[in-house]
């Protein structure tokens, strides 16, 4: 790990990760909360035991609060507007023959 | 409940909004709009959640301790399981409220600190002690009734991350009450010593629970501003009705009196009225001289100031195994 | 008494008495997170319990369920290991009794590490495909345990890795607790008629066999940890066989009061 590591163990507290679980038959992971932990591997370990409580199959992802990057609310105009014409993005634009609908 | 003592005195005053981001802020609230940790917010509505939502957290926490009391001592063992998941269960939820807590800028360290210094408060009703099985019966049938009341208006809370956390508690609430109200049943349906049992817990109980939403509306003038700020959905005098009126039949379906003798339906209102509550007890519990505050509190500062020398030897740990890692990514590049 | 009712009884116990200790960490553990963890273990060693023990009482065919037995036999009749029964506070706090005295969670973690590790060399055993138990509903049980086992092992042995390899404090709490608890250990692998006739019987397994495996999990996991492997001794204790050390008999008074108090009571 880099210097952002020595930052973040400056404090005597444990170090703040935010948790994302993709379930069984989920298709993404979804963030569920935060929680405490020293390292990457005990985050996991507490993320399964607080937010899974032990379900098997499920993916968790851990990341560390700091290493995460948000898009300024200010910016969503011209961030995401733009999308909102190019309906051919969306799968219901196309008609497909009948053999391929499943698609 | 857990805006007990937001409701005192001392809290956030109405202001009018007035800058442009103050309108647009109030505008995007009352459209029913989520606030996320980024965006823009007035200092009182962060401040009033920060102290909302730890102490939330700080009533799980405690909460864990007069149930938990009772796990070593379950008279079955699906009993024990059931209370042991329950009381896991909470401490899940007070992790899950001070992660919410923690994305307005606090941290855990900070808030913790504000409950072990007494500064920040829990909700009463953990003030008091189970004294018996019946206890943790009436606990989950009405404390946990009562929370669920509260809880389900917080799912549409204006801040996302709390409303999101509530969601989630509310889930996981289910069982809760189910299994009070399920122990209460069986000692009713049981021994006359059991029956017995069951009374005398809901005669201690009551009262407590009851207050435990708060004085009433026209005693809390700084509910307004929370309420303007999509953070309190229901006033306290709502939500005790509404518990009230929903927690009377079920205890006439266990066979238990409730211990008011002013309780009648009203149907003029549609409602029960109840007798006149003892406002002086409430006040007394909040400034901390319920019957076990002083226990509750010591019991959590006991248990983190033995658990310091825990904490620094997984940081400890950690800062080795990162040192090394850095000395043999420093070979390997040498 | 029928060897395979014995060795439900031990194994059930021992899982009750150790998941008994570890439900009095609730609401006081160091670190919220660990709260949670250790009531997942607790949670898990208490369902293994009223399995084996349920299975017991089914074997013994004297109507006995898993409550009659957890809560209506003296300390003399519990077949649990010694070690399961110690106190959180360890064997050097010899002040006041009772369990408002002050949890070493030192000594409940290399607890942890000793017995689980041994816990996963038995459901292994149980359910070894060349050799498994000849009861289905053991080599069941013992499939399901095997999962809950595992986990409950990493859990300690990750938390043995930090307290050993992390301050001096809490390497000194760890190696202390070690040597404390190592002498506990002999009984796991100490076979007695029972465990013999229950092995021959292919319902069981022998203890002995197993500590090999056992001692080359726990004894790397002491190397990562930086922590001295205790000398041997010949300390053999006898809980299996219905003779406790001191503190079962206080754990019991609590656990079984209240029924105790109300023979006829359902709950």
């Amino acid at each position: 790990m880099s210097g952002a590591g020595e930052d973040r163990m400056s404090t005597n507290e444990w170090p703040l990760w935010e948790v994302f679980i993709r379930s069984k038959q989920g298709l993404d992971h979804r963030h569920v909360g935060s929680l405490h932990a020293v390292d990457s591997a005990q985050a996991v370990r507490m993320a399964r035991d607080v937010y899974t409580r032990r379900m098997e199959g499920v993916s968790i992802w851990v990341v560390p609060s700091n290493s995460i990057t948000a898009s300024d609310p200010d910016d969503k105009a011209e961030m995401f507007d733009p999308a909102a014409d190019k309906i051919y993005r969306h799968p219901t634009f196309y008609v497909l023959p009948k053999e391929v609908e499943h698609m | 409940m857990y805006t007990q003592a937001i409701d005192l005195p001392g809290g956030p005053k109405v202001v009018a909004a007035s800058t442009p981001e103050e309108l647009a802020f109030d505008a995007r609230v009352a459209a029913d709009r989520k606030v996320e940790p980024r965006d823009w917010m007035p200092e009182g509505y962060r401040k009033t959640l920060v102290r909302q939502i730890s102490q939330h957290a700080h009533s799980e926490i405690v909460g864990m301790l007069p149930e938990g009391n009772w796990i070593s001592r379950a008279p079955s063992l699906k009993r024990k399981a059931i209370l042991l998941a329950k009381v896991q269960d909470e401490g899940g939820h007070g992790l899950y409220l001070y992660a919410a807590a923690e994305t307005l800028g606090t941290s855990r360290d900070t808030v913790v600190d504000a409950l072990h210094s007494g500064r920040a408060k829990y909700s009463s009703i953990f003030n008091y002690p189970t004294l018996t099985w019946a206890d943790v019966g009436a606990i989950g049938w009405l404390v946990d009734g009562a929370a669920i009341m509260n809880q389900i208006p917080l799912c549409r809370c204006s801040y996302g991350p709390y409303a999101r956390a509530m969601i989630r508690v509310c889930k996981e609430e289910s069982f809760h009450q189910r299994q009070g109200f399920d122990i209460m049943l069986s000692l009713c349906k049981g021994t006359p010593e059991q029956k017995a049992m069951a009374q005398d817990a809901l005669d201690r109980w009551w009262w407590p629970v009851v207050m435990m939403f708060g004085p009433p509306d026209d005693n809390s003038p700084n509910s307004a501003q929370s309420v303007k700020w999509g953070i309190k959905r229901i006033s306290n005098d709502e939500l005790r009705q509404k518990f009230i009126d929903a927690t009377v039949p079920q205890a006439g379906l266990l066979g238990l009196t409730i211990p008011d003798p002013d309780l009648k339906w009203n149907e003029a209102r549609d409602h029960y009225d109840i007798g006149v509550i003892d406002w002086s007890e409430f006040h007394r519990v909040i400034a901390g001289d319920g019957p076990c505050n002083r226990e509750r509190l010591a019991t959590r500062v006991q248990a983190h100031e033995e658990g310091a020398w825990v904490r620094e030897a997984a940081l400890a740990h950690a800062r080795k195994q990162e040192a090394r890692q850095a000395a043999r990514q420093a070979r390997k590049a040498a | 008494m029928d060897a395979r009712v014995q060795t439900l009884l031990r194994l059930g116990d021992a899982a009750l008495i150790l998941g008994q200790r570890l439900g009095e960490w609730t609401g006081h553990g160091p670190v919220l997170e660990e709260d949670i963890a250790m009531a997942n273990v607790a949670l898990d060693l208490i369902g293994q319990a009223r399995l084996l023990l349920s299975h017991a009482g089914l074997l013994e065919g004297a109507g006995r369920d898993e409550d009659r037995l957890a809560y209506f036999r003296d300390a003399r009749e519990f077949r649990n290991f010694t070690i399961c029964e110690l106190p959180n506070s360890g064997l050097a706090n010899c002040a006041m009794r009772g369990h408002t005295q002050s949890g070493d969670y030192a000594f409940t973690i290399v607890r942890n590490l000793l017995f689980c590790a041994w816990q996963v060399q038995l459901w292994q055993a149980l359910t070894d495909s060349r050799n498994p138990s000849n009861d289905a509903q053991l080599a069941g049980i013992a499939a399901k345990s095997l999962k809950e086992s595992s986990y409950h092992l990493r859990h300690a042995a990750d938390w043995t890795v930090r307290f050993g390899d992390g301050t001096d404090e809490s390497h000194a709490r760890a190696q202390a607790a070690l040597d404390a608890l190592w002498p506990y250990t002999n009984e796991l692998f100490a076979d007695d008629a029972v465990d013999a006739a229950a092995a021959q019987s292919g319902f069981g397994v022998l203890g002995a066999p197993l500590r090999a495996a056992w001692l080359a999990q726990v004894g790397a996991v002491l190397e990562e940890a930086t922590l001295a492997q205790p000398r041997d001794s010949a300390f053999v204790s006898t809980g299996k066989s219905g003779l406790h050390s001191e503190h079962l008999d206080f754990l019991l008074a609590e656990m079984q009061v209240l029924p105790r108090a109300h023979p006829e009571a359902v709950w």
